[in-house]
């Protein structure tokens, strides 16, 4: 128990340095284009997007599943409240605020079902999970498709996209609905029975159902809420382009696994802390946005980086916990 | 005889075959158009890529890993190789790109094998992160952009064929490409690979259970390595075959092939977790995939549901399998119960 407990310290602290050398490099390099209000307020403003999906690839990874369904969910959520919204106010037309509560409803329903379907495939038929969440996505991209017939939808009121940009004593609200989610997440995984329970399922699923741990049920609850984690993280990107389409954001599949095993998920499951998972989301906007300020970095060299970074963080992983000390070796 | 029908039966093989076969005349019905010399041709050409792409993935998934990276590693390789041979006006024959092909395999190959190999990283993640690194590497340092020339050399090869069929009533004729012939050669020797080589059967015994195979005195971290390598190679040829075959180099459109790959090989049969899986399976998988992304406009489907019945596909064709493998793992447990109780 020790062990696990110092190991994931041991991630936490490691992002806390990496971020804080970068902010001194951004400050040594490009202080009066970085350290800005305004700039903080956008990055705000826009990780909570990927970081909503992380969230729910990191309570999937903790069982050892995964779930590679969440953009293609996130979209589909975004298109079909786009269209929503379009029947409620029209074209151009406006839209009562009170509609705004009822759409993010609507959105968790939509996430609700798709993760228990994601779920149900799993524990039913035993499906391997990375297969089952990859049809899924694949499906629900299609579904986005059909609805748009693949063009962008941006012809709805503008009030939602207007009320979710706006900022809340100079806090954006994106940023709101993530710190909420994450508030409820990290209570449900800290406080409850069912965080230490999908451990035990990531530790082994056998085990887990030798000791009576309803294991089908407690997958499908997981499943159900990184569908919800998705489908918000989809309004949120509804709001940000102010439109919808099939195929937005498609590296965030990517992304938000990296951002998982940055924050110290292991993949092999039964291992992760919230705080990891929130500072990585924070890193890889920041390291992005540094990124940016230099203008003959070309912004593909970002995915290289990216890849990279993974690379390095699980060859570290493998070093420290084999014990082998790179430095010291008399 | 009963118990011969009750093993034939319970191969996935048989029931992918059927469902093509049923499709295939389904296309028939709707369209007339599937039993034409030339739709033969054009789905026999359209295999030869997804089908090397899926002999990397399978090899890999018998071995109980994942392969996400090719895409971006056959993109990475096929345009670097077309851009140097343009850049040095390389006029001879395919053979050199052939052989350029295979060192970038063996190079870029051998970084995958080594991170899951020697150091015992999860697949998934390593492969997702190399392939983000060979994307990376590609745009960001050698700047990629479409190519509209390609070596003239590549281009006699993409375009020679092997075999011409023509529609009679159309009047539409198709090409059956020289690259068939490398797709054949590919299934040929992976087939000898796996029957009669070391290291073909320790991926089997990998895949089936690796501290056994450990035990048994395979060397799990070489076999591993060696596999790797052996996928990037063949990707990376499948790279440059494409580029042949579509007269251009486009870098980023064979990104996100991977996943219906993937699952074509996984609905031919093949375990995800590893050890189990035949290469006519893996190869009526990918046949599958290749028929509904090309045929379904035959049928009157619009293209904007493509990805609806993929995605069904896949759900679905997983599902079927994996029940399969349920009910016949319930089954043998329940066989040997029985003997141990008489």
């Amino acid at each position: 128990m020790k062990k696990t407990s110092f190991l994931k310290d041991k991630h936490v602290k490691r992002l806390v340095i990496i971020m804080v050398l970068w902010a001194v490099f951004m400050a040594i390099t490009r202080f009066s284009k970085f350290y800005t209000v305004i700039n903080f307020q956008t990055m705000f403003a826009q990780f909570p997007e990927f970081g909503l999906m992380s969230l729910g690839v990191m309570v999937c990874m903790i069982t050892s599943g995964i779930d590679l369904s969440v953009v293609g969910v996130a979209n589909t959520t975004a298109i079909a409240s786009a269209l929503l919204m379009r029947s409620i106010g029209g074209d151009t037309g406006t839209m009562a605020v009170f509609w705004i509560p009822i759409l993010f409803l609507f959105a968790i329903l939509i996430g609700t079902v798709a993760g228990a379907l994601n779920g149900f495939l799993i524990t039913t038929f035993d499906i391997p999970p990375i297969l089952v969440t990859l049809g899924m996505g694949e499906l629900f991209t299609g579904i986005g498709i059909v609805l748009t017939n693949g063009a962008a939808i941006s012809d709805f009121p503008k009030d939602y996209a207007y009320v979710v940009n706006s900022r809340f004593a100079g806090i954006p609200v994106q940023f709101i609905i993530f710190a909420l989610v994450a508030i409820v997440l990290a209570i449900i995984l800290t406080k409850t029975t069912y965080g230490k329970k999908i451990m035990m399922i990531g530790t082994s699923q056998k085990a887990a159902r030798f000791s009576g741990l309803k294991v089908n049920y407690l997958l499908i609850k997981t499943y159900i809420i990184s569908g919800i984690c998705a489908a918000l993280g989809g309004m949120i990107m509804l709001a940000n382009y102010n439109s919808a389409r099939a195929d937005y954001g498609t590296n965030y599949t990517l992304q938000s696994i990296l951002i998982v095993v940055l924050g110290g998920v292991s993949p092999a499951g039964g291992r992760g802390k919230i705080s990891g998972v929130i500072l990585a989301t924070i890193l890889v906007r920041v390291l992005e946005t540094g990124i940016n300020r230099f203008p003959q970095i070309s912004s593909y060299y970002i995915s290289l980086i990216w890849g990279a970074v993974l690379l390095f963080v699980m060859v570290l992983d493998y070093f420290s916990e084999n014990n082998i000390k790179l430095l010291k070796r008399k | 005889m009963n118990k011969r029908i009750k093993k034939i039966l319970q191969q996935n093989e048989v029931y992918i075959l059927i469902i093509i076969f049923a499709l295939s005349l389904l296309i028939q019905f709707r369209s007339g158009q599937f039993y034409t010399p030339n739709n033969i041709v054009d789905i026999l050409s359209a295999m030869v890529v997804p089908g090397m792409f899926a002999v990397g993935a399978f090899l890999v998934l018998l071995s109980g890993g994942i392969d996400v990276s090719f895409p971006a590693l056959a993109s990475l390789s096929a345009y670097a190789i077309t851009k140097s041979l343009l850049d040095a006006e390389y006029s001879g024959n395919i053979l050199v790109p052939i052989l350029l092909a295979i060192v970038i395999g063996i190079i870029l190959g051998s970084i995958n094998g080594f991170f899951v190999g020697y150091l015992k990283l999860p697949a998934l993640i390593v492969t997702l992160g190399t392939s983000s690194v060979f994307k990376g590497f590609m745009q960001g340092t050698l700047k990629s952009k479409q190519l509209a020339v390609i070596p003239s050399g590549m281009k006699k090869f993409g375009t020679s064929a092997l075999a011409t069929a023509e529609n009679a009533k159309s009047g539409l004729t198709s090409v059956l490409p020289v690259a068939f012939l490398v797709l054949i050669l590919v299934l040929i020797i992976t087939f000898f690979v796996l029957r009669y080589t070391m290291f073909g059967r320790g991926i089997y015994a990998i895949g089936g259970n690796e501290s056994a195979a450990y035990n048994a005195g395979f060397k799990v971290k070489r076999t591993k390595f060696l596999l790797y390598v052996f996928a990037g190679v063949i990707a990376s040829v499948a790279g440059v075959i494409r580029v042949c075959m579509m007269q251009q180099a486009h870098p980023t459109n064979m990104l996100g092939m991977e996943m219906n790959i993937i699952a074509g090989v996984v609905l031919g049969g093949t375990s995800m977790v590893g050890g189990k899986g035949t290469l006519t399976g893996c190869m009526l998988g990918t046949l599958l995939i290749v028929l509904v992304e090309n045929s379904l406009i035959l049928i009157g489907v619009p293209v904007v549901w493509k990805k609806v019945f993929v995605g069904l596909l896949i759900v679905i064709g997983t599902a079927m399998s994996a029940y399969q493998v349920k009910r016949a793992d319930k089954q043998r447990v329940k066989l040997t119960v029985d003997k141990e109780v008489a």
